[in-house]
């Protein structure tokens, strides 16, 4: 094959390696190593079925409830909406009618999809995963090609275990140098998106590189890879290395004895090769990287938090001038106001982005020995039981529960709202999650993206604050 | 469901504004009410009705001209964000069958080709302006036209728009994609079997 012989990016290696066919036109069709279905899937489902189709390869599907689940019990009859219910009981259904794994609401294994695939070991380099999620995107941090499908794709894949797609662009973001003590793969990340813009990065797949990015810890590779989308991109992903591998290492879905040996052989042939050409090269420096946070409703709206909110009469561009008034208009904002005399009601500290345990412990870090102002209302929900078990383990829930925080279970939550953890009319909420859309946290809710120290931060001060600034703080 | 389409004289629609997200074409709330009960009220939901199921007369769906429009023409990433198909059926059970902006979500776009409803790019000047002829003549009709790949504007300009030739192909003949994929099934099962033998798991 002609692509076979220059030199291949990350991206060329694992498209080439999953082509079924490809047609004159372009359109490609790929093979999924792993698909992850989540409770949105009934739709999938159903149409399966209307066609007497079965699942084509059960053991390449896993699935987890996240979207519709309840965050103050593990128990599937305090669900009151019966829509929400019976989203939770079909995929429990589906799955075990078509001998499809689940990790369902009793099982600790339970969680937000896209923080399950890697922490089962799912998520592995060079593979190839779909789900029906825009953040999908996430598991490409451990180097996979990993991109989010619509709810026909789902069953597309489902019966065939194939996708069509046609390649898209390629653009590498190689970020630079050596990132300031407490700046997070969710600065850098916003940082990305405030350069390139939301639609920066549309029609193309991105690989993040340079010193700043392998210096991420995979928690911080997962957050910067799950916010790709929110620059357009179809996909984000890092090469994998040691830190790649450390990860993964004896997780229950990797391989392991000499089949782990032969793997990490494989994987170190993935990264790009010298002279791969990108269609698109971005370039920032690290060292100007500061704690960012978002003032408008695109996440492209992100300045560092110690800055002022921009005047749209500065923008020469009347599109973006009129975006930028009516965004400060639904969040109810001023320009020239310093982002830290903003205060807030609301601070969630979870979802795909940011419900680690690296983020929980950042938070907690913050949060020690102090106290949730008075008038707001904090939350931490862990982004999959394990990840709430282990930071029981360590403590993360007594210091946050002592400092006034709600410690919640596992599920989406209040990123989106689907299961009703939704913010209040006019609320304004610190959230550590990936879209600041109008109505995202709930129909009138004014949300702030940033990190989950920066959240941490917010809510012990009831403002926009950096948390560098805290007394003691690290 | 249908999901074919060869072509549509209707009403366009101007949704000015870039980055507009697949929340504000179907808010969260109404992802889990099921197909079967028509998304037609859901589309737009918050930016068209006020808390008390009223109409928000600024709202340009809301506006007597354009109540039967079924082009819907947007700003660069247009339905960005959230994967959600269910922004594809808002608008195709309100009547909607085809989109045009500058540059779309890309699972957006894609989800339109599954459900019958053709995404259309267009240079960015071109589409400013088909929305300034739309919003200076409220009601005016669009056309296209699969087969020659034209959209025809208001004021009689013609333009021409590219498609795959395997999305045409399904568009035109009402052909989902599965069909299709599944006469492939020999060429997977092959691959499947050179697959395994490399140990690529």
């Amino acid at each position: 094959m002609l692509d076979d012989t220059g030199p291949r990016t990350l991206f060329d290696k694992i498209w080439d390696r999953h082509k079924v066919l490809e047609r004159p036109d372009g359109q490609t069709l790929l093979y999924v190593d792993c698909h992850l279905v989540h409770d949105g899937s009934a739709p999938a489902f159903q149409r399966l079925a209307e066609r007497n189709l079965a699942v084509r390869v059960p053991r390449r599907t896993f699935a987890t409830p996240d979207h519709y689940v309840p965050t103050s019990s593990r128990d599937i009859t305090t669900i009151d909406n019966p829509e929400h219910r019976f989203l939770v009981e079909q995929l429990a259904e589906n799955t075990a009618r078509e001998g499809v794994t689940m990790f369902g609401l009793g099982d600790p294994r339970q969680g937000i999809v896209h923080i399950v695939g890697p922490e089962e070991g799912l998520s592995q380099p060079g593979i190839l995963l779909v789900c029906g999620d825009s953040h999908t995107s996430t598991h490409g941090a451990l180097g996979a090609l990993a991109f989010g499908i619509g709810s026909s794709e789902v069953t597309h894949v489902l019966a065939t275990q194939t996708v069509w797609q046609r390649k898209p662009k390629s653009m590498r973001i190689t970020v630079e140098g050596d990132l300031a003590p407490g700046v997070t793969g969710k600065d850098v990340i916003l940082a990305i998106i405030a350069t390139i813009t939301a639609a920066g990065a549309t029609g193309h797949v991105i690989e993040y590189a340079g010193s700043a990015i392998r210096g991420l810890s995979m928690e911080g590779r997962l957050t910067l890879c799950n916010m790709s989308i929110e620059a357009g991109g179809r996909a984000g992903m890092v090469a994998p290395d040691e830190t790649t591998f450390d990860y993964l290492k004896g997780r229950p879905y990797a391989p392991s004895g000499q089949a782990w040996e032969q793997a990490v052989q494989r994987w170190r042939r993935l990264p790009t090769d010298p002279g791969a050409v990108f269609d698109t090269e971005v370039t920032l420096d690290a060292a100007a990287i500061e704690p960012m946070v978002t003032w408008g409703t695109s996440p492209q709206n992100a300045i560092p938090i110690s800055a002022a909110i921009p005047d749209p009469a500065n923008e020469p561009d009347l599109d973006r001038r009129q975006g930028m008034e009516k965004a400060l208009a639904y969040m109810g904002l001023q320009p020239g106001t310093q982002m830290t005399d903003v205060t807030v009601d609301r601070v969630f500290i979870g979802s795909c982005t940011n419900g680690r345990i690296e983020d929980l412990r950042a938070a907690a870090a913050v949060a020690r020995g102090r106290h949730v102002a008075p008038g707001v209302v904090a939350w931490v929900v862990p982004g999959s039981g394990l990840i709430k078990r282990q930071a029981e383990a360590e403590g993360l829930d007594r210091i946050l529960v002592d400092a006034g925080f709600e410690w919640r279970q596992a599920g989406c939550s209040m990123c989106l709202g689907t299961n009703g953890d939704i913010v209040a009319p006019g609320q304004r909420c610190a959230s550590t999650s990936n879209r600041n859309f109008q109505g995202r946290q709930g129909p009138g809710a004014r949300t702030h993206l940033m990190s989950p120290a920066m959240a941490a931060a917010t809510a012990v001060t009831g403002r926009l604050a950096d948390f560098r600034t805290l007394a003691g703080a690290a | 469901m249908s999901t074919q389409f060869t072509g549509i004289d209707a009403v366009g629609l101007p949704v000015p504004g870039q980055n507009v997200d697949t929340d504000q074409i179907i808010p969260a709330r109404y992802l889990s009410r099921p197909r079967e009960l028509g998304l037609a009220e859901c589309l737009f939901h918050d930016l068209r009705f006020n808390t008390d199921g009223s109409e928000k007369p600024d709202f340009v769906l809301n506006q007597l001209p354009f109540r039967d429009a079924r082009v819907v023409v947007g700003e660069h990433n247009f339905a960005c964000g959230s994967s959600r198909e269910n922004a594809v059926w808002a608008f195709h059970d309100y009547g909607f069958r085809v989109a045009i902006a500058p540059s779309f979500g890309d699972i957006f776009r894609n989800n339109c080709f599954q459900n019958g409803m053709l995404p259309i790019i267009l240079p960015r000047e071109t589409v400013d302006d088909l929305l300034a002829q739309l919003q200076a003549h409220p009601g005016v009709h669009v056309q296209v036209d699969l087969p020659s790949q034209t959209v025809t504007f208001p004021d009689g300009s013609q333009h021409e728009f590219e498609i795959d030739a395997f999305r045409k192909h399904c568009l035109l003949n009402g052909v989902d994609e599965i069909s299709f994929t599944l006469e492939q099934s020999a060429q997977i099962a092959a691959f499947e079997n050179r697959y395994g033998r490399e140990n690529m798991e």
